[in-house]
């Protein structure tokens, strides 16, 4: 009997943190919104964000985009023309990448490597006490350490999920007309049929969107909310690229239910 | 790093994006022809079945695409299907036009094909081609279930 009262206690006492750290994180991200003028206003600290989050992703990003849109065109194109339908590779490989492979694939690397990066900085910021120097001297540290952060990654994610989408479209159309011979009036002219550009591209650029909002308040709040310990900061960085992973691909379903449920 | 080096990579950067949008806007989702299908009429038709047609599917006379279907609805009162297509306005098709529902291939997607008559009257914005100009889809379950009743009845009166 006891023990059923402690277990119910533990599951009440589990149950109310994780309760209480979702509503600091909504209080956090209305913190970070009502702080929005201010990093657009210093825009030097936004656009160094840019650089950091948004430039230096380039390389992964462009280089995945590349391998993903040859390995698309190889597979696709293997089963296609088994039922003879080589011609819709174009097609296969446009609705895939921009409808969920692009934003997706785009956000997951974005988070694993502009996410946890902001994560350990602003955590190393916590656990060196500049964040309590910042305050200290009046310094908001949400509006001059985590809001550029976060709107520097908000403009990079939907450019950068952009160019892998576009990188891995060239990939697949290096590989299938110069390499598989395909007709390149085919490739073109199926994709451009099929592609709708409100269903597909604008969605494909509104998922990029959620996506980086749920991947940068992620990574800013768990900087923010690190322990100032190594450790903790350690600990704070996993958290980020398993949490946003998780909060992306979960995210992705419940966007694909509304935007793609069929006719 | 210097601030102007910063300022021009974050500039490289978002051009490059920009790059990347319009190539996907324009090469892969050919924006430019969506200013072109703008100007389109309407007509409807009456099918008796449509098989698998879906909305945004194709109409084609003699293989050119003229059009789309908008959208498919039941009329509840003729049991009929009545697909609303929007046909380009730079063609114009005579009132006894005949409308199927055609199938590109075995498994190929569906579309509506458009065959002209010898009328000297035009469709207009709004005209309705009821059933009988029409042809519905080929619907291979019952064909097959044909088939089988034929072979059957067949084989049993040569007994």
């Amino acid at each position: 009997m006891k023990m059923l009262i402690e277990g119910l206690r533990g599951l009440g006492r589990e149950t109310q943190a994780i309760l209480t750290r979702l509503g600091f994180i909504a209080r956090f991200f209305v913190a970070l919104i009502r702080r929005t003028p201010e990093s657009f206003v210093r825009a030097s600290l936004t656009l160094r964000e840019i650089y950091f989050s948004g430039v230096l992703s380039l390389a992964i990003i462009l280089v995945s985009g590349l391998f993903i849109g040859m390995v698309l065109a190889l597979q696709g194109y293997d089963i296609l023309s088994t039922y003879g339908a080589g011609d819709s590779l174009g097609v296969l490989v446009a609705l895939s990448l921009l409808r969920e492979l692009g934003p997706v694939v785009a956000a997951l690397l974005f988070a694993g490597r502009a996410g946890s990066a902001i994560t350990a900085e602003i955590g190393l910021m916590k656990a060196t006490e500049q964040l309590d120097a910042m305050d200290m001297m009046a310094v908001d540290p949400i509006s001059r350490v985590a809001a550029p952060r976060f709107w520097g990654g908000m403009i990079s994610m939907p450019l950068l999920a952009a160019m892998f989408s576009a990188a891995a479209i060239l990939g697949a159309y290096a590989i299938a007309v110069p390499l598989i011979g395909m007709d390149s009036g085919a490739f073109w002219g199926n994709m451009q049929a099929a592609v709708d550009v409100r269903v597909d591209i604008l969605n494909s650029i509104v998922k990029s969107l959620v996506f980086g909002t749920l991947v940068l308040l992620i990574a800013v709040f768990e900087g923010y909310d690190a322990k100032p310990t190594a450790e903790g900061v350690s600990s704070a960085t996993t958290k980020t690229v398993v949490y946003s992973s998780l909060a992306i691909l979960a995210a992705d379903f419940i966007l694909t239910i509304f935007m793609f449920r069929g006719v | 790093m210097k601030r102007a080096t910063i300022d021009l990579w974050v500039g490289i950067f978002v051009v490059l994006g920009l790059v990347a949008l319009l190539f996907l806007a324009l090469q892969v989702g050919n924006l430019a022809s969506v200013g072109r299908e703008a100007k389109t009429y309407r007509i409807e038709a009456h099918f008796d079945n449509i098989g698998g047609l879906k909305p945004r599917a194709p109409v084609k006379a003699a293989g050119v695409v003229v059009g789309r279907v908008e959208q498919i609805r039941f009329d509840p009162k003729l049991y009929e299907a009545v697909a609303v297509m929007n046909i380009n306005e730079k063609y114009s098709f005579t009132t006894d036009t005949l409308a199927s529902v055609l199938t590109s291939g075995l498994l190929g997607e569906v579309y509506i094909g458009l065959d002209v008559g010898g009328s000297e009257e035009m469709l207009v914005n709004g005209s309705v081609l009821p059933r009988t100009q029409t042809q519905s889809a080929v619907v291979l379950e019952k064909l097959i279930g044909q088939f089988f009743l034929r072979e059957s009845t067949a084989s049993s009166g040569g007994k």
